[in-house]
């Protein structure tokens, strides 16, 4: 099979997934106006903040204001408690089996359909939550990123990141082929992942052992690494390492994803009806 | 008020089926809880104080808001799924029985895992309340309780008015959500944290700060005034206009026919 060939399957599951997504747009604009809510309410808190201490302060409010505003214009992109109920259902109910008979790849058709319906969701809501956050008032509105550069290694790792957030999401997916009961992992992706990853309190505001920690895990590779890289709040050496340990992390998952999917399939057994 | 407990018992011992998924459901509701109180914890390593209050006190400020949500999320979520009770013709299964159809509401669905969150308030109040400086006689325990009661209430209206804005919409608005779950998570600190502006609409429009904000600074010893004890019982008057919108839209209930 040519990889041109082998490709176009897992586009046309990317197309017919990100188009089932853009069909929810009264949706998205109630989200919009909820998430923008919620982001203003953030930064206010963030402000008290900062009045209370500048100087304790690890970000400038320049910064905390983009990393707020991005957290919110891309929730649907990274998001770790966002999981395909389908795919559960799909691995309970035995439908895992029309999918395993098809001549196709079980981890990349997941992997695509993931990466679709987060694409989907984030076209619908990040730009006009990015657009009004432009036209804030200084420092509390989205700033220019710091120079050219930095605007494109925030793509990427923007694009990498959403890569090892699904990566991620597929370990849990596959676990359910042990489990059965999806409730047990996805109550822990749901909730402490998302303070590791820095959607609850940015990264650099956690306690110095705490955050070293957090920095060698992929959570920190995750939302972290292009919302800080954009204001400058990563730069030079830090920043390649970043990118680096954001590559190790997208190739360690991945490879482990497959391993287990190979084991759990080799003993998988569809029960009948 | 039998009925209730029959209906009570009912959801008790249904829930109780599914032991493993229950307690699971439990842990989650609990955990999302801590991690945004690990994110409270977090703030207070690097600052002594946001204006004005100390890590106990803002604890305290959580945990009374994260109780009486929970308790109004255990006792009046009936209303969350309220605009699928309306989809699939449910209500008006509802409307021919010889009951009040808001009871009827209520009652069709009472979820005890939400009590997941209820015990981490407690832990936080157990932890927080010997902490927090505060004299704890007759008078601020009465605020003290004043408040969460107040707070459940008001959660329940706002319930109400989403379930009430169905009639309208036929389905879930997720705007409604910055003052439900979002109150109880800007809740967690004083909401004057906020501003003057965000504290003035949460005091006349959506009366968050009669139950949250004001009663908090008397039982804090910051303010000697009684009307601001007094607060949380302003904030049921709150209930009125929800209830009203309810039976105006009820009066504009037109099935869906499925």
């Amino acid at each position: 099979m040519t990889a041109g060939r082998g490709l176009r399957p897992y586009l046309s599951f990317f197309r017919i997934r990100f188009l089932c997504g853009m069909q929810y747009r009264t949706a998205a604009l109630a989200g919009i106006a909820t998430q923008f809510a919620w982001g203003a309410m953030n930064l206010l808190a963030y402000r008290a903040f900062y009045a209370a201490d500048p100087s304790a302060f690890p970000m400038t409010l320049e910064q905390i204001s983009c990393y707020v505003w991005f957290n919110q214009a891309f929730l649907t992109l990274f998001m770790l408690w966002f999981l395909d109920a389908d795919i559960f259902a799909a691995i309970r109910d035995g439908g895992v089996a029309y999918e395993l008979i098809r001549p196709l790849d079980l981890y990349r058709i997941w992997f695509v359909k993931n990466l679709a319906t987060r694409a989907a969701k984030v076209t619908l809501r990040c730009l006009p939550i990015l657009v009004v956050a432009c036209v804030l008032p200084k420092p509390y509105g989205l700033t220019l990123p710091v120079s050219a550069a930095a605007f494109l290694l925030f793509l990427v790792t923007m694009l990498l990141a959403l890569v090892l957030v699904v990566a991620f999401c597929m370990l849990i997916y596959i676990t359910t082929f042990y489990t059965m009961n999806p409730l047990g992992v996805r109550i822990v992706a749901t909730s402490m992942c998302e303070f590791l990853c820095g959607a609850i309190v940015p990264i650099p505001f956690m306690p110095d052992g705490l955050r070293r920690v957090i920095e060698l895990t992929p959570f920190a590779a995750m939302q972290n690494l292009p919302f800080r890289i954009y204001s400058g709040d990563i730069a030079g050496t830090e920043l390649v390492q970043g990118i680096v340990l954001q590559l190790f992390w997208i190739a360690a998952l991945i490879l482990l994803g497959r391993l287990m999917m190979r084991h759990a399939l080799r003993r998988v057994v569809v029960q009948g009806g | 008020m039998k009925l209730y407990l029959r209906y009570f018992s009912i959801h008790f011992k249904s829930q109780m089926q599914y032991k493993t998924s229950f307690f699971l459901t439990l842990l989650g509701q609990f955990l999302t809880a801590f991690s945004t109180f690990l994110g409270i914890w977090v703030m207070f390593t690097r600052f002594r104080a946001v204006d004005g209050f100390t890590y106990t006190e803002v604890s305290l400020c959580y945990a009374v808001v994260l109780m009486a949500f929970s308790l109004a999320e255990t006792f009046f979520r009936g209303f969350d799924t309220f605009p699928r009770m309306i989809g699939n013709g449910e209500f008006d299964r509802i409307l021919v029985r010889p009951r009040s159809p808001i009871f009827q509401v209520l009652a069709a669905k009472i979820e005890f895992s939400r009590l997941g969150r209820l015990l981490q308030a407690v832990l936080v109040f157990a932890w927080a309340i010997p902490r927090s400086g505060v004299d704890w006689n007759a008078a601020n325990l009465a605020t003290l309780v004043g408040m969460i009661l107040s707070g459940t209430f008001v959660f329940a209206g706002l319930f109400l008015l989403y379930a009430g804005i169905c009639f309208y919409t036929l389905e879930g608005l997720e705007v409604m959500n910055i003052f439900t779950d979002g109150g109880r998570e800007f809740g967690r600190y004083p909401l004057s944290v906020y501003g003057e502006g965000v504290l003035r609409f949460l005091t006349y429009i959506v009366p968050l700060a009669l139950f949250l904000y004001y009663p908090f600074l008397a039982l804090l010893g910051r303010s000697e005034s009684l009307l601001h004890r007094i607060c949380p019982a302003f904030a049921l008057l709150f209930l009125l206009p929800c209830y009203l919108f309810w039976r105006i839209g009820l009066r504009h209930y037109q099935s869906t026919g499925s």
